[in-house]
């Protein structure tokens, strides 16, 4: 009986996929630990929190593929109307239009949207399968497009970035020409290039957006105000050194010098107290899901397994990687938390989410297998 | 379907467009596959790529620019605060404290932090702690004074009880708070005011001035420093150096714990060479007449006495003077601020006589071995100069030349002299240049030749020196003129018998530490190289004047003997001066002299004094020469005003006799 329930629990979870998201949450505990100045409350709201995640992942992964691919297109369709519903009649929090009330409660619809799109897109792709051409890829751009522009209109920068690239990386994986991903690239950098020399930046994005672009590339022109963060974050990593101040023992995270330091700024907490060692250990932990989530693409059985395992695993890889660029200063600052460790359970149901769609596709392939 | 059209695409669109043609079938599956998984791989390659960049970002940081930041974190974590050290205190040479500190509680605000106004929080603090209109006053002074949003103090010397009702309503004032600081207080108040001098808060001047002198991290943490006097000139000794505590402190600045602490170093305790008792004397004699007096001990230069009236109050000045008392002082007729020992110059009248006489012994003029006739005047080409006494004595020599104070024989001295030679020999006794005493403000006087002249007025009319010029300043006027410091120095000199002294208010400079005093040595400067005769013969003169000349009156029945010299200064010499109408005629009185040092023998005080429009030298100055010295050599205090009648030296009885002096310079 027992084991038979135990089956029941186990049968949907990849546990190396669990396995490596355990020791990035035992990590992110104890690094939240040190950043909150030992704030129990925090902490124990984190385990809280990874255990209703872990629960949503668990319930996720046991949907099947198919259930996916029908409820796709309508979380899409009502992720861009509550979008459009934020727009009109959204609740304004720190200058952005992100929060919609529902009554009981207010939500983000930029959340939803995270999963809702690769989904959407995927199944798009896997819907046409058969007949795939050019106006496929085209129409993808559009779905893609349509929640993108609405979330950089609240503003929100960073989710509409991630947003588009979780929607990108399904088109690469779906066949997106080389030659177009070459001509997006040079295209994209030109345009990086003339924003930043040219000044057009104002015309394009946001005044504050700017900023941050500006002080990334020069942060000491304004050490009090944009250039802060950059400059106590990497004052933090930098004076970490090889092995790190130790934990509990890091002087500009317990001196306060690291704003938002249990949030997106948490990794200037990790690679003080920890160090370089710590650092690679979890770049190393991060590259077994990534590499993980690449092998569930590589041996799933449909193409909207393979084109959304490897949407999660590359977006996955993108919070990782703008997170750690942007708080070690080679990235400009945009609200990306770092994936798993920052406090906050919007971000880490999300992430876990797409766990879960992971292992649902997983598990898929090894029915079909068997 | 339009599979020709769609292969214009295939070409160009790649996998993609190519894969519309077939449907689904295992070749293109199979091909779909190994696609996938090279972008897969591609994916794959971009992701290490991607975080051996970081990796190597975090390499750069934390091993190679590791030094770098952690230099950085530190100074983030560690600020320096400073602790200001002690002030030195400044005591007279038996001990008598002229400065010290006391620790007191005051009231202080940071403008920029109250919550609702400056005016209405001083209106509520009124309410708890009374504050005056003039704490008012005084309180906006500062405020536009000072530049930074500093916190400044409204009211001192809380009582404890007031310290206890603030505190329990502290919460009701942001930015206002309860200090305990250190203040300078000065015990003897108006006494020895020019003197001792005053600290204030320092201001933007000052700040250059330290900032020039590479002195400005020293004064961080100290808001005060020497602005006159002792205080000034001693600037470096009495303000010691800063310490510092290295504190941990967060982001807001907010100190968590001390590291470590650098102890200031405490300023240096000033004894100075003045006694104060003999200063409040003088001060006493003077009363409310203005004038000054400087006296120094002939065989150190350590000045003993050094007044000048009337004077003020110098604990009015510390933290910033409120704006009537400083009208008050700055607009008085009696130009109370004006140091008049070492600022004032006066034509020295007679006095100047006795270093005349000195230079012509030394120069062998003829004139020093002749008897002269004394008509009571001098005919120099048409023009007369008049004696002061009128008929004059018949005939006159070169000894009672001075003791009577004989303007004829002055006159012709000078003339035989001629002008390049009182310049010349005059010099020697630092006429017309700073003595060099430490105290700042020292003005050098005018020590006339052609050279000065030619360098003093700009029209080539004016320029010229004429003959007839020289007559008067045989006698002390013309041009001559000359701080009663400098008079004191000459007189100190002839006392020594050429021997310069640096005159110096500070005896001993003391660490409060290890109590270790450095002295401030009396080095002779350098010697006047005459021939101790020539010395002997002036100071003949001088004796004379107080035994049987302009003084004898005076000094009657003196239990030391003195050598001295009368003098009269026209007051014409001052008319650049504002005068008020209701009190000209007192005012266009003549400047009362006096100059002395005894015992003759074995001088131990040389003082030269001025009674501005006290009349003749012998009427005003010479009773208070004559007190001080009765005073310091023999302990007698001066009777009390009111008891003029019992002295046996008629201190301020006036003196109409035997030789009233009446210079008449043109």
């Amino acid at each position: 009986m027992i084991k038979q329930l135990w089956f029941y629990i186990r049968r949907p979870v990849d546990p190396w996929l669990l396995l490596f998201t355990c020791l990035i949450f035992a990590l992110s505990a104890v690094v939240l630990h040190s950043a909150s100045n030992q704030d129990a409350d925090k902490v124990l709201n984190k385990i809280v929190f990874m255990g209703i995640a872990i629960f949503g992942m668990w319930v996720i992964a046991n949907i099947s593929q198919a259930t996916l691919m029908r409820i796709a297109l309508p979380g899409y369709v009502a992720g861009v109307i509550m979008l459009i519903l934020v727009e009109l009649v959204g609740k304004t929090v720190n200058g952005s239009q992100r929060w919609l009330n529902i009554g009981i409660t207010h939500i983000q619809p930029s959340e939803l949207m995270r999963i809702a799109v690769p989904m959407t897109l995927a199944w798009f792709f896997h819907h046409f399968e058969s007949t795939l051409n050019w106006k496929h890829f085209v129409g993808a751009a559009v779905l893609l497009g349509i929640p993108a522009v609405l979330i950089l209109k609240q503003p929100d920068l960073g989710t509409a970035l991630m947003i588009s690239a979780s929607g990108f990386y399904v088109l690469y994986f779906a066949g997106l020409s080389w030659k177009l991903i070459g001509l997006m690239s040079a295209a994209g950098g030109s345009l990086v290039y003339v924003v930043l020399h040219w000044n057009w930046c104002i015309n394009i994005l946001h005044e504050y957006q700017c900023r941050r672009i500006a002080t990334m590339l020069d942060p000491m022109a304004d050490p009090l105000g944009a250039g802060y963060h950059i400059i106590q974050g990497t004052i933090a990593i930098g004076s970490g050194g090889i092995t790190g101040k130790g934990w509990l023992n890091g002087t500009q995270t317990h001196l306060d010098f690291i704003p938002e330091r249990t949030t997106d700024f948490i990794f200037a907490v990790y690679g003080e107290e920890f160090g370089l060692l710590g650092n690679l250990l979890l770049l190393a932990l991060y590259l077994l899901v990534i590499v993980r989530g690449l092998m569930i693409a590589n041996s799933a059985s449909t193409l909207f397994g393979r084109l959304l395992a490897g949407a999660i695993a590359m977006t996955f890889f993108t919070y990782a990687f703008v997170n750690m660029g942007m708080v070690s200063g080679i990235l400009p600052v945009v609200g990306v938390p770092l994936p798993l460790v920052s406090y906050g359970g919007t971000s880490m149901v999300s992430i876990l989410a797409g766990f879960g769609l992971l292992m649902s596709i997983q598990q898929d392939r090894t029915l079909i297998k068997r | 379907m339009k599979p020709s059209r769609r292969s214009l695409f295939r070409t160009r669109r790649g996998s993609s467009a190519r894969r519309a043609s077939g449907s689904g079938s295992l070749r293109n599956e199979l091909h779909d596959r190994s696609n996938f998984q090279l972008r897969l791989i591609v994916a794959l390659l971009l992701v290490v790529a991607l975080f051996c960049t970081l990796f190597a970002r975090f390499f750069w940081l934390q091993v190679l620019q590791h030094d770098r930041y952690m230099t950085l974190a530190e100074q983030n974590r560690i600020s320096l605060v400073p602790v200001s050290p002690p002030r030195g205190l400044i005591r007279d040479r038996n001990g008598v404290v002229l400065a010290h500190n006391y620790s007191a509680y005051t009231l202080e605000i940071t403008p920029s932090k109250t919550a609702d106004g400056l005016d209405a929080t001083i209106e509520r603090l009124n309410q708890l702690i009374e504050i005056t209109p003039k704490d008012r006053r005084r309180f906006k002074k500062l405020m536009e004074e000072t530049k930074d949003f500093e916190s400044l103090p409204i009211k001192f010397r809380l009582s404890d009880e007031e310290v206890a009702r603030f505190a329990a309503n502290s919460y009701q004032f942001p930015g206002v708070e309860v200090k305990a600081r250190l203040f300078r207080q000065y015990p003897q108040g108006e006494l020895g005011s020019h003197l001792v001098g005053y600290i204030g808060r320092i201001n933007d001047r000052d700040v250059e001035t330290l900032k020039d002198n590479g002195n400005f991290a020293n004064y961080r943490g100290t808001d005060h420093i020497g602005k006159l006097g002792v205080e000034q000139s001693y600037e470096a000794q009495l303000h010691g150096s800063t310490g510092f505590e290295r504190v941990e402190v967060d982001s807001g600045g907010r100190a968590i714990r001390t590291l470590s602490r650098t102890p200031p170093q405490p300023g240096r305790d000033l004894e100075l060479s003045v006694d104060i008792k003999l200063q409040e004397i003088v001060e006493k004699l003077f009363d409310k007449r203005r004038g000054a007096l400087v006296a120094i001990d002939p065989n150190t230069g350590g000045v003993l006495a050094f007044v000048s009236k009337p004077g003020f109050d110098p604990n009015l000045f510390v933290d910033g003077i409120d704006p009537v008392s400083w009208k008050e002082l700055n607009e008085s007729i009696d130009r109370p601020l004006l140091n008049r020992a070492l600022g004032g110059e006066y034509p020295p009248g007679s006095t100047f006589k006795p270093f005349m006489a000195a230079a012509a012994l030394q120069g062998d003029f003829p004139l020093v071995h002749q008897t002269i006739a004394d008509p009571g005047y001098f005919m120099f080409g048409n023009n007369k100069f008049r004696d002061s006494k009128p008929g004059g004595y018949g005939s006159m020599n070169f000894d009672r030349s001075i003791a009577l104070s004989s303007d004829t024989y002055f006159y012709q001295l000078a003339v035989q002299m001629g002008i390049d030679n009182i310049a010349k020999y005059l010099g020697e006794f630092d006429f017309g240049r700073q003595t060099g005493i430490d105290l700042p403000g020292e003005r050098s006087g005018v020590l006339p030749s052609p050279e000065w002249k030619k360098k003093r007025f700009k029209k080539p009319e004016h320029q010229k020196w004429y003959a007839g010029e020289t007559v008067s300043i045989g006698i002390g006027q013309g041009y001559n003129s000359y701080t009663p410091l400098q008079l004191a120095h000459a007189t100190a000199i002839i006392a020594a018998r050429g021997t310069v002294y640096k005159p110096h208010v500070v005896n001993r400079i003391i660490d409060p530490v290890s109590g270790k005093a450095t002295a401030v040595e009396p080095q002779p400067q350098r010697r006047i190289d005459w021939k101790p005769e020539h010395f002997e013969r002036v100071i003949k003169g001088m004796q004379g004047v107080n035994q049987y000349g302009t003084g004898a009156k005076v000094f009657a029945g003196a239990q030391y003997t003195s050598a001295g010299k009368t003098g009269t200064a026209q007051v014409f010499s001052l008319k650049g001066a504002k005068y008020n109408a209701s009190s000209i005629g007192e005012r266009l009185r003549d400047h009362s002299w006096y100059i002395v040092f005894a015992p003759v023998e074995n001088p131990k005080i040389a003082l030269a004094v001025i009674v501005e429009n006290g009349g003749f030298g012998a009427q005003a100055a010479a009773p208070i020469a004559r007190a001080t010295l009765d005073y310091y050599l023999t302990g007698k205090l001066p009777a009390a005003p009111g008891e003029k009648a019992s002295g046996a030296a008629a201190a301020s009885a006036p003196v109409s006799e035997p030789a009233p002096e009446e210079p008449t310079g043109d």
